[in-house]
């Protein structure tokens, strides 16, 4: 389990992330909806180790994550999809997942990995051989999330994975999210697309410049006369 | 796992090398062109060298000479030291090697402390910090009278021949090739292909930029050091930032990230730069057009103009010769 307590990220003298507080229970979805600017990415990134947090703890499975280098927090558990994809653009599709299991000693398992990938996104695997940088939007985004599986560990950040997707590739990227889950993985999702994110999260939180103003339920937020007529207007 | 296809690329080398001995001693080949063929395997370590820091890493550096220079005076002085104190010594071969190494060590010392620093900093602006590194080392061995300062490091015994410089251009490509498909290469890929998902797969991206920079800068000291021993001599303007933009040019003519594009680009364009010196002077003697040497760097440029019009990923793009391909062994 995840647990981020009064979570503060400053960029210089502006504070991006105020207090933020949430967790992540062990095979769940937990979602964290808000605006451009709310700090959801921000607090993805202090999560993984590329931003410096100035305050709160980070606590994964009760050991204190907080503030280590982004490539430490690999081995420690945490897997994150980055916002804008950030394939390996000129590998081929298979040695960026090659790749994305680069801590793991035992090969085997990577190889294992790659198969689950290809077998959950099946355009992924016919495009095993060509470079990262020749996909189309939707399968970069599938590969990046097939990193992230690759790398594996203990919970797997998906930052916006429907940015900038067509409607009907939309729909099959939160499927997808959707069987990663039942498969046993826990999932961190931040997303715009509230509708989307709250129909399969188990939990969610809403973010406000800086704040978890919000929490309960997916269900439930998804009900929420604020967050219907803020998030998902209605 | 996989594994070097060592025995191939050594019937090869063996080949080339007795090819080479033969044509030299049965006077086919004259000293000139042995002497383009040392001089052509040295820029073979430089690009190779190079290219782990540009091509495979990433990271775009523009004082490779400047740690070629290291490695020539070091090994230089070293060498020239001891003759002077017995200049009979039956160990010449192993104090020219130790020099050498010692050379190649000590650019990698200068790699380490310009890197660890600088390599913070991306594109245009470590290319900066690289090219004003450059010019301070040959600044630096310009004003040092210990040296020789603007004359140069004069009197450094020959050391460099053939064989010495094949076996150091052999072992440079194997070392470097094995690097690359190793784990360790397989980061550095990451690194130059997206540093932040680099980061997020486990790599700690600053580590691999440094120890690139470092084992580049070691193989170009070394490659300074032959050179010295070669024309024994080290002069300044060797080194200059105009060196560096040449090897420079052989990585990219070659394929930036192909080993051995760097090595036949090494070759083919030391090859033409003295091939045209000859033609040109050729042409102007025949027909008395007032064209000097200096023409032969306008064709030059021109060639390689057209090699990146009509082949912008280079000669090899980023494929590898069979001769140095890994084959994969469980």
């Amino acid at each position: 389990m995840l647990v981020v307590k009064n979570l503060k990220v400053n960029y210089g003298k502006i504070e991006a992330i105020k207090d933020v507080s949430f967790e992540v229970p062990d095979g769940k979805i937990v979602t964290l909806i808000g605006a451009n600017g709310a700090g959801k990415t921000t607090t993805l990134r202090a999560l993984s180790g590329l931003e410096k947090t100035s305050g709160g703890s980070i606590v994964l499975d009760g050991v204190d994550i907080t503030n280590r280098e982004a490539h430490k927090m690999v081995p420690l558990g945490i897997s994150h999809v980055p916002e804008g994809r950030k394939i390996f653009p000129t590998l081929t599709v298979r040695e960026n997942l090659e790749l994305a299991g680069w801590t793991i000693k035992d090969k085997k398992l990577v190889k294992d990995r790659i198969e689950e990938v290809f077998e959950l996104f099946p355009r992924i695997k016919e495009r095993a051989a060509q470079l990262g940088g020749t996909l189309s939007g939707g399968e970069q985004q599938m590969l990046a999330v097939g990193r992230g599986i690759v790398t594996g560990g203990k919970i797997l950040l998906l930052d916006e994975p429907s940015m900038g997707l067509a409607p009907v590739l939309v729909d099959e990227i939160f499927s997808q999210i959707l069987a990663i889950n039942k498969k046993g993985t826990t999932i961190l999702l931040v997303e715009q697309n509230a509708a989307e994110a709250l129909d399969i999260a188990d939990f969610a939180y809403v973010l406000e410049v800086g704040y978890t103003t919000l929490h309960g339920p997916a269900k439930e937020i998804a009900q929420d006369p604020r967050v219907r007529e803020a998030y998902l207007g209605v | 796992m996989k594994k070097f296809n060592l025995p191939k690329l050594l019937i090869f080398v063996i080949a080339f090398y007795a090819a080479i001995q033969i044509l030299y001693s049965t006077e086919i080949m004259n000293g000139y062109i042995l002497h383009i063929i040392n001089q052509s395997l040295i820029y073979v370590i430089l690009a190779v060298s190079l290219n782990l820091i540009n091509g495979i890493t990433g990271q775009f550096s523009l004082g490779h000479m400047g740690f070629a220079g290291v490695g020539a005076y070091v090994s230089g002085t070293i060498s020239t030291l001891v003759f002077k104190i017995n200049p009979s010594s039956p160990n010449g071969m192993l104090i020219f090697i130790l020099a050498i190494v010692a050379g190649g060590l000590a650019a990698a010392v200068v790699g380490f402390l310009i890197g660890f620093p600088s390599l913070r900093l991306k594109g245009d602006y470590l290319a900066i910090v690289t090219l004003g590194f450059g010019e301070i080392i040959r600044t630096v061995f310009n004003n040092i009278d210990y040296v020789g300062g603007p004359r140069g490091l004069l009197g450094i015994p020959k050391f460099s021949n053939f064989t010495t410089i094949t076996i150091a251009a052999l072992i440079t490509i194997v070392v470097i090739r094995n690097l690359v498909e190793s784990s360790h290469g397989r980061a550095m890929l990451a690194v130059r292909e997206n540093e932040l998902a680099a980061e997020l797969v486990g790599v700690n991206t600053t580590r691999y930029k440094v120890l690139a920079f470092v084992i580049g800068a070691f193989f170009a000291g070394i490659a300074g050091g032959l050179f010295a021993h070669l024309l024994q001599m080290a002069h300044p303007t060797q080194f200059g930032f105009i060196k560096s933009v040449e090897v420079l040019i052989m990585i990219y003519a070659g394929g930036v990230g192909s080993i051995t594009g760097s090595t036949i680009a090494a070759f083919a364009l030391t090859f033409l730069s003295e091939g045209l010196r000859i033609g040109i002077r050729a042409i102007a003697d025949a027909t008395g057009l007032p064209i000097g040497g200096e023409w032969r760097m306008v064709v030059y440029s021109l060639l390689l103009i057209f090699i990146m019009l009509f082949k912008t990923e280079g000669l090899m793009g980023t494929k590898e010769s069979k001769l140095i391909r890994l084959k994969e062994v469980e």
